[in-house]
């Protein structure tokens, strides 16, 4: 095992609130189990890509995990093996050329598998596939008490309070994923610009149906009459008879490559209401009104900003956030509020996407639920958006939905356990495996889950050790 | 934990019943706020901040005696603190005193009083919650310091000199902390009508407490690490700054 450092400064994707942490690196489950044995706050971190503070442990020990990254073997009926450190892209780059996918992938291929779990992501699929926990067929979890093997069908109760738990229910050391069978590294994609969130909403609601992948780019700054207008993109793995002939050779090549990096942090925002407008409108316009059955790659479709390097130094040294929820089907006029509230206020929201859920998989603390989820990336440097999140959140749980966790980093802990009804039993389950509460988080302080205490390892003792 | 919009949830205040902490409390309170430690040398002031903040259904408000020119004290007062309230978001530094600048009544005792309730106190408690906010590896430091202190004028020379060290030094203490998560907001008012600044002529600019409050709680959403009220004053004091000292010398009291 490497120990790095002794204190390093963490933050999530949105580099909003850092805090500093000792970070170890196991090697082996073995060294991971040795780890957790020690007294706390411990907490495992992937890539962290989780935007606000839920892959930090200010005054702990946070293990990353990326060292635990080999891919196992891949069975005939698309059944693989992997550790939970490994990437999505590095398990891409290995199954995709032997003509598998993912069942679930989220925006970024730069996620870790047990981050994934972690967090039950989802995808375009969602309202087709649900999460990535329904393609789980087994986890190994340490826990700071034991090791565990669980999955929907043995020690269910483990497996779904892990699924969407934050990394609070112990360790994932590795996984069984069912993979998806693909002909090809295409993606036969679908287009059409909408003039309005009615059009957007019925339009999606029409086909969304027809095809496994769906998603719409939203201009958060339109308003009045265009507010809402999007592009809606729907698309499914191309097969080998949608490919010209000179594509047919390597049908499943998968090469991504970054296409720039940005180098360095600038003084102020980048990304604020004038580029951002400029942006959308030019957006929006190169869309077509409509275009069926265009050829993209898998990167083009799924992961369009993984091919800008490290994108959230854009936001400037105050960082970003992501503001993502979801209300249930016939809640359509929170979406219209939420929207109207952030263009009267112009907050400008470089991406913010639209989809529709379907129905909801059996993680205790997942997020995603049948009806409209709206993300937003929203930058930090203007007094006011704590406020008008606040009012937010209201109308969404008014509304029955519920923000994300693995993107939240300013709920009131209140409000979040109205959002979420099976707190409690989650808890309850987290408590059986961490019964002293090792497991910590920034996040689970600052929601209350580890109670207003927490352990800490006294490690200053005279003077100011940073 | 402070969130990502930079609002503490758990807030220690030394010189908790001056009215610009109350007013700070008050605005926090309607954000995150759910535990305070409230510290001061007037424990009827300390309770009647603490009762305001419970009628603002703040969860927890504990108030304890602490004189900040106690130094011997600080160190054990901030580790009992770490102790009784787990995680420390925000400290909040509001101990001092504007004393006197009259020649006629000023002595050694009363220099060296003044100096420590506004510098060395403040500065000694700082030390003492950075080690504990180090070692839990997040925090903030909000310290009061004053225009006073950016350009001393005679008529309030002792505590503008004072507030001129503080400021040094939570600048300094700011940089020195790079890194470790923990940080440290220095605050420039300009003139508040408070109890501290009663009975005497506003300064052009004047503002109240609220208006404090208003612009240290926009400071934290921002990220500011400096923070001037109003405003304005930042410009202003920049070319203050440069007027020539035969002139400066005849600033009105």
């Amino acid at each position: 095992m490497t120990a790095i450092g002794s204190g390093e400064l963490l933050t999530g994707w949105g580099r909003a609130c850092p805090s500093a942490a000792w970070v170890v690196r196991p090697e082996s489950a073995q060294d991971l189990e040795a780890f957790l044995r020690e007294p706390g706050p411990h907490l495992p971190r992937g890539l962290g890509r989780s935007y606000g503070d839920a892959a930090q442990c200010a005054g702990g020990t946070v293990i990353d995990c990326t060292a635990l990254d080999r891919v196992g073997e891949l069975d005939r009926s698309g059944r693989i093996h992997v550790e939970a450190g490994c990437s999505l892209d590095a398990l891409m780059r290995a199954i995709v050329p032997r003509g598998f996918f993912v069942p679930v992938t989220p925006g970024t291929r730069y996620v870790t598998m047990g981050g994934a779990i972690a967090s039950d992501v989802h995808g375009k699929n969602h309202h087709r596939d649900g999460t990535i926990s329904a393609r789980v067929e087994r986890l190994s979890l340490v826990t700071p008490t034991a090791q565990h093997e669980c999955g929907p069908d043995r020690e269910a109760e483990l497996f779904w309070a892990t699924a969407g738990g934050m990394g609070l229910t112990g360790v994932i050391t590795d996984a069984t994923l069912r993979l998806v069978p693909i002909e090809t590294s295409r993606m036969l994609v679908d287009t059409e610009r909408t003039e309005d969130l009615d059009t957007c909403m019925a339009r999606m609601t029409e086909i969304d149906a027809e095809h496994r992948y769906s998603v719409a780019w939203v201009d958060s700054l339109a308003s009045g009459r265009r507010l809402g207008r999007s592009v809606i993109t729907v698309g499914d793995h191309a097969k080998i008879s949608d490919l010209p002939d000179k594509m047919r050779d390597d049908p499943l090549g998968f090469n991504p490559r970054q296409l720039a990096n940005v180098p360095f942090t600038p003084p102020v925002s980048l990304l604020n209401p004038l580029t951002v407008a400029a942006f959308n409108e030019a957006w929006y316009r190169r869309a077509p009104r409509r275009r069926t059955g265009e050829l993209q790659a898998i990167s083009t479709f799924f992961h369009p900003l993984d091919g800008v390097g490290s994108w959230n130094l854009l936001y400037g040294p105050r960082g970003f956030t992501q503001y993502q929820f979801v209300v249930p089907f016939g809640a359509e006029e929170v979406v219209r509020r939420v929207l109207e509230r952030l263009s009267s206020a112009r907050i400008a929201s470089f991406l913010a996407v639209l989809k529709r859920f379907g129905e909801a998989g059996n993680g205790h603390l997942s997020f995603p639920t049948v009806g409209w989820t709206l993300a937003l990336d929203l930058p930090l440097g203007e007094a006011g958006l704590g406020r008008i999140l606040d009012e937010l959140d209201e109308l969404v749980a008014e509304a029955g939905g519920r923000v994300y966790l693995s993107k939240d980093g300013r709920v009131k802990p209140e409000i979040l356990r109205s959002m979420y009804p099976r707190m409690d039993e989650w808890n309850g389950v987290r408590l059986a495996v961490d019964p002293r509460g090792v497991l910590v988080s920034d996040l689970s302080r600052r929601l209350g889950f580890a109670g207003p205490r927490c352990p800490r390892m006294a490690r200053a003792v005279g003077g100011i050790h940073k | 934990m402070n969130d990502v919009t930079g609002m503490p949830q758990t807030v220690v205040v030394l010189g908790g019943g001056s009215d610009l902490s109350r007013a700070i409390l008050r605005d926090l309170a309607g954000r995150r706020l759910s535990s305070v430690l409230l510290t001061g040398r007037s424990s009827a002031r300390l309770e009647s901040a603490a009762d305001e903040l419970r009628g603002l259904a703040v969860a927890k408000v504990e108030t304890e005696e602490l004189d900040v020119t106690e130094i011997q004290a600080l160190e054990n007062f901030a580790d009992s603190a770490a102790r009784r309230l787990g995680d420390i978001d925000m400290v909040l530094i509001a101990a001092g005193e504007l004393g006197t600048a009259e020649l006629t009544e000023l002595d050694a005792t009363t220099v060296a009083s003044l100096a420590t309730t506004n510098f060395t106190g403040p500065s000694a408690a700082m030390t003492a919650f950075a080690r504990v906010l180090c070692a839990q590896g997040h925090g903030r430091i909000v310290v009061l310091s004053s225009v006073a202190g950016y350009r001393v004028r005679a008529a309030n020379f002792v505590y503008g000199a004072a507030k001129a060290g503080l400021d040094g030094f939570a600048l300094g203490l700011g940089d020195a902390l790079a890194g470790s998560g923990v940080s440290v907001v220095v605050v420039r008012p300009g003139f508040v009508r408070t109890k501290m600044t009663e009975g005497r002529k506003p300064a052009p600019l004047a503002v109240d407490a609220p208006e404090v409050a208003d612009a240290v709680v926009r400071g934290l959403e921002t990220g500011a690490e400096v923070i001037w009220v109003p405003s304005v004053l930042r410009y202003l004091f920049g070319i203050l700054r440069l007027v020539p000292r035969s002139i400066w010398r005849r600033m009105p009291g």
